[in-house]
């Protein structure tokens, strides 16, 4: 699913020229997705910058996912829950208890880690729908914990005033601008770091579990172990993206860990094309901007949104990554 | 100790509503593997149709067979078009359920709006019952009464009938239930539309308690996802057993520290889960 199988080798001589169309699709998607990323921001409004700056925060989170949802098999649809805990941390941190820009970072980000590495004990031993299910009703119930947990997390209200990256750090990143730049960087940092996970022995064992998980067993390998630490890492990457997000938009609130949201990041995944990291860059753009867009044009973006996901399952069930004009045939 | 009964019997209460969604739930599960996020639309469908029907006709017992037949007839349809052609690919099925719940969640608010509402209660059971000390309102024991009598109606539909006969070779087999000679696809629908139905009336049980809102879906989708990985995932026993653990714990939850709600049902899962994954009467 991952890449086209050209190294096989093998006769698929009336392929030779369809083959070209599926990476002259992927060039494009790529060109255009570096270009509008890298050089966007200096043209567009500041409302392009904020929308550009959450499209790129949540392709981390999108990507998170991914490891654990493409690359090793397992849906969670409880991953939004590390991006919220990671950004109440940094908000009760910074407004509760006045801690200082670093100790934010480092909190927001261990306290989503720990949470994965705690969780990870109980689901890495499901697969499948079960893992799905279990994921949600703890997604849920961490949903729950923010929403009735009033003297800590504000319940409902969330947590306002989180103070400004500029104001906060001491560092000269004052404006939308700097703050867009200064995620991006954070992004291609774990957008690189995740590639060299998914490229490596430990990657490639991940995606042996996810073909065949009795054949990784029978050759020796702990595949419980695989899991839990592909959880962990996905975990930790949503942390990253959670305590970027607190930074970007100052305010937590229940409802980036709902339900809602966790599926929302699975559309994500599911819609840009699972197991290849830049199908959730894709799917997170195109999510972000359609949300924006028809927001603005109707208050109906729950009902845009569902048919978004019907559409998605009927027309392109592996990705817009994969679809090209002849993506569909594979 | 007068406390302890009351809320014993709000736990069973809780039970007998969670009962009667959660066994719809588990019984698709069970025949198609299907995680249906939809299943919480269903019991919200549910009370707001009775809702309408009740208000031009003002007969509960109408809104009751009309929520089911509605919401019914709704799973069979998305079963049959939506759900059907996605037969072995769980995930696409339940990303497919997903825009689905989306859809009745705006729809709802669409046509219903977002005004929350209760249902009225069923003639002469709105009063309460003294028993000692015990006050307890007479439709909650009404409630319970119901998820009972409808729980033993499926034990014997599941036990003593062909089609039950035919439902547990499909959920044991699907492949040589087929081969039999079993329309599976079809018993698949109707599965599927009975759980929407059960779903449906759940949600007209509730009402006069819970009423209706917009998110009540979500709200309730969990413990009901919940209540099948307790018991088991397909396993009407499972559903029984579920309900009750969850439904206690739920109660007591919130009676004792509300703050922590939901967070509560956090400890049966895990427990669960560590000693026995698939759930208290799931099969491996």
């Amino acid at each position: 699913m991952a890449e086209p199988d050209a190294a096989l080798g093998g006769p698929r001589p009336p392929s030779n020229t369809e083959s070209m169309s599926p990476r002259g699709w992927r060039l494009a998607i790529v060109l255009v997705l570096g270009l509008v990323f890298s050089a966007g921001p200096l043209l567009f409004s500041s409302y392009w910058v904020g929308l550009l700056t959450q499209m790129v925060i949540l392709a981390i989170l999108a990507m998170s996912l991914d490891i654990l949802l493409g690359y090793t098999g397992l849906p969670s649809l409880g991953h939004a829950a590390f991006f919220g805990v990671a950004a109440y941390a940094v908000g009760v941190l910074a407004t509760v208890h006045g801690a200082g820009f670093w100790t934010c970072v480092a909190g927001g980000l261990l306290v989503g880690t720990l949470l994965s590495a705690v969780l990870g004990l109980i689901v890495s031993h499901v697969r499948d729908v079960y893992f799905l299910m279990i994921t949600l009703a703890l997604g849920m119930v961490l949903w729950g914990l923010s929403f009735r947990w009033i003297p800590v997390t504000g319940g409902d209200n969330g947590i306002s005033d989180i103070p400004t990256l500029a104001a906060h750090s001491g560092l000269p990143f004052a404006g939308p601008l700097a703050l867009y730049y200064v995620t991006l960087l954070v992004f291609i940092a774990c957008a690189g770091v995740m590639a060299l996970i998914v490229k490596s022995p430990f990657g490639l064992t991940l995606r042996g579990i996810r073909e065949n998980e009795g054949r990784m067993k029978s050759l020796g390998f702990n595949t419980w172990l695989h899991c839990y630490l592909s959880y962990v890492i996905a975990g930790a990457f949503a942390s990253v993206a959670g305590v970027a997000w607190a930074y970007y938009n100052g305010f937590v609130s229940p409802t980036y860990l709902d339900l809602t949201a966790s599926s929302e990041l699975f559309l994500m995944v599911t819609l840009g094309g699972p197991a290849t990291l830049v199908g959730p860059v894709l799917g997170a753009t195109a999510i972000v901007l359609l949300k924006n867009v028809m927001s603005a044009y109707t208050a109906r973006w729950l009902l845009v949104l569902g048919i978004v996901y019907i559409v998605t399952i009927l027309v392109a069930p592996k990705g817009v990554w994969n679809l090209g004009p002849s993506g569909r045939s594979r | 100790m007068t406390y302890l009964i009351t809320q014993t019997l709000n736990g069973l209460f809780s039970a007998a509503l969670l009962f009667l969604i959660a066994s719809g739930l588990t019984l698709a599960f069970g025949v198609m593997r299907i995680v249906n996020i939809a299943h919480g639309s269903f019991y919200m469908l549910g009370v707001y149709v009775a809702y309408s029907v009740v208000l031009r006709t003002g007969s509960l017992l109408l809104g009751a067979l009309a929520a089911i037949v509605v919401v019914g007839s709704l799973g069979f349809v998305m079963q049959r078009f939506f759900l059907r052609r996605f037969g072995s690919d769980p995930l696409a099925q339940m990303m497919m359920t997903m825009g689905f719940a989306l859809l009745f969640r705006d729809g709802a608010l669409m046509i219903w709006g977002g005004d929350a509402f209760t249902l009225q209660y069923p003639p002469g059971l709105s009063g309460s019952m003294e028993a000692g000390e015990v006050v307890f309102p007479l439709y909650r024991l009404f409630v319970i009464f119901v998820a009972g009598l409808v729980g033993v109606a499926l034990w014997l539909v599941n036990e003593k009938t062909l089609i039950g006969a035919r439902l547990r070779a499909t959920v044991d087999d699907p492949e040589m239930a087929s081969a039999t000679g079993i329309n599976v696809a079809l018993l698949s629908g109707l599965v599927f539309a009975a759980g929407a139905g059960l779903a449906a009336f759940g949600g007209v049980m509730g009402g006069p308690i819970l009423g209706g809102y917009a998110g009540i879906d979500f709200d309730l989708l969990p413990l009901a996802f919940v209540v099948v990985i307790v018991g088991g995932m397909g396993s009407l026993k499972g559903a029984v057993a579920g309900s009750v653990v969850v439904g206690m714990i739920d109660n007591f939850g919130k009676a004792l520290v509300p703050e922590l709600s939901y967070f509560t049902l956090f400890a049966p899962m895990v427990l669960v889960l560590a000693i026995r994954p698939r759930g208290l009467y799931g099969r491996a």
